[in-house]
């Protein structure tokens, strides 16, 4: 059938299930923008394309389905660097369309020219600079085929104007053969059995679980395997959600900011199973002392990950999934004895009974940080997506506040991107409109993409901001606190902006919880509220996160 | 080694022994890939983030049209090479690799010499490129090039042979490389 090519991507978003896409207009991607106008495909107009990027990726990551989004060409572009870079480093699958300037203008420093296809050459899984219009379907939907498989990631299509102003017989791609792509999915069967007897000989098993099990939807599998042995478990940042807490079995999250308990079962573990975990230096601590005692068995769909950062003794490739599941199927042949494991429980429990999680609570009315992250839990009883964005609130509330199912808890884990909570939730709640959609964030990552609060307002999008404001950036006065003697430079962020009044002149409701002792009841009205509330809660100014592994020591030498 | 995030100062002896730790064998990788735009800046931008130098890269066309074959060589150590050859597998629009062992495959290059002769030195010039089996491809009043083919050492001994007489100047492919036998590269 002849069309437009920019029809044709159109028919392809909808031949792939699209329904909501996110993006910016601008001069080379008007076409596009035509095309979308009778789509029937809902678009949500940022206000930065940095948002979009976000919005795309919280879609994704709440949905497991592919994020869109559109930006024009130079400007649009380089904004989306961010949410990209994001999306590779926590294997985000996302497809970014940008706009390029025409054929005849590529390389003369046309206006709104920037090299795309180069520039985000190191930040994409694959990318796409259309040469010739018929090329455009084929292309789209190996983007989408690139992105959700294998080790999932952003892909992006470059297209410049003129192309997609031209008529095309478009005819539906049928499938996607892609010679140099073939990841391996089917698990090694002889690794697996190596592993499961593993598994059955370890006196002091830990199971580490990342993001990579949520991204494989293998949360059953692993809950099953840990049930099938009494197995502790403990996940990664990423990997919250993956198996439900709180639980006996649930030794808290590991790594720099993780229990005590969790990391001194990593450091003591005679086998640890990592399944969908990178080994990331925030896990591991002093690289040369992370869980000396241990053998790993190494599950990842990435072949590059095997052995990159930890050597893996029993590596084995592919879908999380289907090889943690044919893991329990082999370990139950085995018929284990969990009255082995009673020594390591006692072991765990006696650090458990030790060294829980605490902080000095107020003896006012002031609200410590950890306390708001204690009230948002009681508040929703857990049942919500939380997003959060980067620093102290984000780690409190990864031990804080606790997630009985994957893909509620939404995350900027790799990159550690400031001002990436809120877009992301908006993306959430627009994947999930069923669910609560709550961002904790801070005073400081909150201002880096703020902008949104009015597309929130715009499309009525009832995503709840708590804003956990101690006028610092915190995480880095608690560094310059503890490791630069306490030369606070550049951290202290003012009293301002308002953002009650800030709320209100975005379209927003604002409100601002002061009260300790209300501070549930308070939370809970105003969750409450329809549309979009943003909720400024003052807490203690100078608190620090901990337990805490110091930069470049072990687990076992964790601070406060 | 200090954290960066810690104040700990950072000595300039730690740096440049954690950077001495890459030089090790040479590799002559090969990677057959599709011709698609961008493939050699993908590949040349993988060893750049790790911190390789490559030293010699020469891409050239297949049996098969749509396939190009990239040879190149760089120095590194076991290990951090291997994250490199994991990381060119995930390109998408990489069909395969194989890191040559010199016993199993033969590896050749070319190398073009421009060197000063006249009268007097002409004969002895011609003596040796006869012994490296070289040709002589151009000859001018005071100059002659020179055309080398065989393995690096072999370019390389020529070029210590013929420095003395005045070399001008001097250009090389780098190496291609097949494996040995029926098996494929």
């Amino acid at each position: 059938m002849m069309m437009r090519a920019v029809d044709a991507i159109m028919e392809c978003l909808k031949a792939e299930g699209v329904d909501v896409v996110f993006g910016y207009p601008g001069g080379a991607n008007l076409p596009t923008y035509d095309a979308m106008y009778d789509s029937g495909i809902r678009h949500i107009l940022v206000r930065h394309e940095a948002g979009g990027g976000h919005a795309a990726e919280g879609y994704a990551k709440a949905s497991g389905k592919v994020g869109v989004c559109f930006a024009t060409s130079g400007p649009g572009a380089t904004n989306i660097v961010t949410p990209l870079t994001d999306a590779m480093m926590d294997s985000v699958p996302v497809v970014f369309f940008t706009g390029q300037v025409r054929t005849d203008l590529l390389g003369t420093d046309g206006f709104q020219e920037a090299d795309t296809f180069g520039m985000t050459m190191p930040i994409v899984k694959h990318s796409f600079m259309i040469q010739h219009p018929t090329e455009i379907p084929r292309a789209v939907h190996e983007a989408f085929h690139i992105a959700r498989s294998g080790r999932p990631g952003p892909v992006l299509i470059d297209m410049p104007t003129d192309l997609t102003r031209v008529e095309i017989d478009y005819e539906p791609v049928g499938d996607v053969r892609l010679p140099g792509y073939q990841p391996t999915t089917e698990g090694n069967q002889k690794q697996i059995r190596i592993a499961a007897k593993a598994l059955h000989n370890a006196r002091r098993p830990v199971l580490y679980v990342g993001g990579g099990a949520i991204q494989a939807n293998a949360s059953a599998e692993v809950t099953m395997l840990a049930r099938s042995d009494n197995l502790p478990v403990t996940c990664t940042l990423m990997g919250l959600g993956a198996f439900p807490a709180p639980d006996p079995q649930w030794l808290g999250m590991l790594g720099m900011h993780g229990t005590r308990t969790a990391n001194y079962a990593m450091d003591e573990a005679d086998l640890i199973v990592a399944i969908g975990a990178r080994f990331d230096d925030r896990i591991t601590g002093k690289l040369s002392e992370f869980a000396p005692r241990a053998k790993f068995v190494h599950i990842d769909i990435d072949p590059a990950e095997i052995s990159k950062n930890v050597p893996a003794h029993i590596p084995i490739v592919g879908d999380a999934k289907n090889i943690v599941g044919r893991l329990l199927e082999e370990y139950r042949k085995l018929e284990p004895d969990s009255s082995r494991l009673a020594g390591w429980w006692e072991r765990i429990e006696g650090w458990r009974a030790q060294h829980p999680l605490r902080y000095e609570d107020s003896v006012d009315t002031e609200i410590k940080p950890q306390f708001l992250v204690q009230a948002l839990y009681e508040a929703t009883g857990g049942d919500c997506i939380l997003a959060t964005d980067i620093g102290q609130h984000q780690m409190w509330a990864a031990q804080y506040f606790h997630f009985d199912r994957p893909r509620r808890w939404i995350q900027s884990g790799g990159l550690g991107t400031m001002g990436f909570g809120m877009p992301a939730a908006m993306g959430a709640a627009v994947a999930q409109p069923g669910l609560q959609t709550i961002v904790l964030t801070g005073d400081g990552s909150i201002q880096m993409n703020m902008q949104e609060f009015s597309t929130l307002a715009t499309y009525g999008i009832p995503v709840k901001t708590v804003i956990m404001n101690n006028g610092y950036l915190g995480m880095v006065r608690q560094w310059q606190e503890l490791f630069w003697d306490r030369r606070y430079s550049a951290v202290e962020m003012s009293q301002w902006p308002d953002f009650v009044m800030l709320a209100e002149a975005t379209g927003c409701a604002g409100m601002r919880l002061t009260d300790k002792t209300t501070l549930v009841e308070d939370l809970r009205a105003a969750l409450a509220v329809d549309g979009p509330v943003v909720i400024d809660v003052p807490v203690t100014k100078e608190e620090c996160v901990y337990p805490m592994i110091a930069p470049g020591q072990a687990a076992r030498d964790m601070v406060g | 080694m200090g954290e960066p995030g810690t104040k700990e100062l950072l000595s300039l002896e730690e740096l440049e022994a954690t950077a001495g730790l890459r030089t090790g064998r040479k590799h002559v990788l090969s990677i057959l890939v599709e011709n698609k735009p961008g493939v050699l800046t993908r590949i040349a931008g993988l060893f750049a983030r790790r911190g390789f130098n490559i030293d010699t890269l020469v891409v050239g066309p297949t049996d098969e049209s749509s396939l190009s074959r990239i040879t190149l060589t760089v120095d590194g150590a076991m290990h951090p090479i291997d994250q490199v050859t994991k990381q060119l597998h995930k390109l998408v629009n990489v069909l395969k690799i194989r890191d040559l062992e010199p016993e199993e495959a033969v590896a050749r290059e070319m190398a073009l010499f421009k060197v000063s002769a006249d009268a007097g030195s002409r004969g002895e010039i011609m003596q040796v490129v006869e012994i490296f089996r070289g040709k002589i491809i151009d000859v001018q009043r005071r100059t002659v090039i020179v055309e080398v083919t065989g393995t690096h050492a072999k370019v390389e001994a020529f070029e210590r042979m013929v420095r003395p007489f005045g070399l001008i100047e001097m250009a090389r492919t780098g190496e291609i490389a097949l494996s040995r036998g029926r098996s494929e590269t």
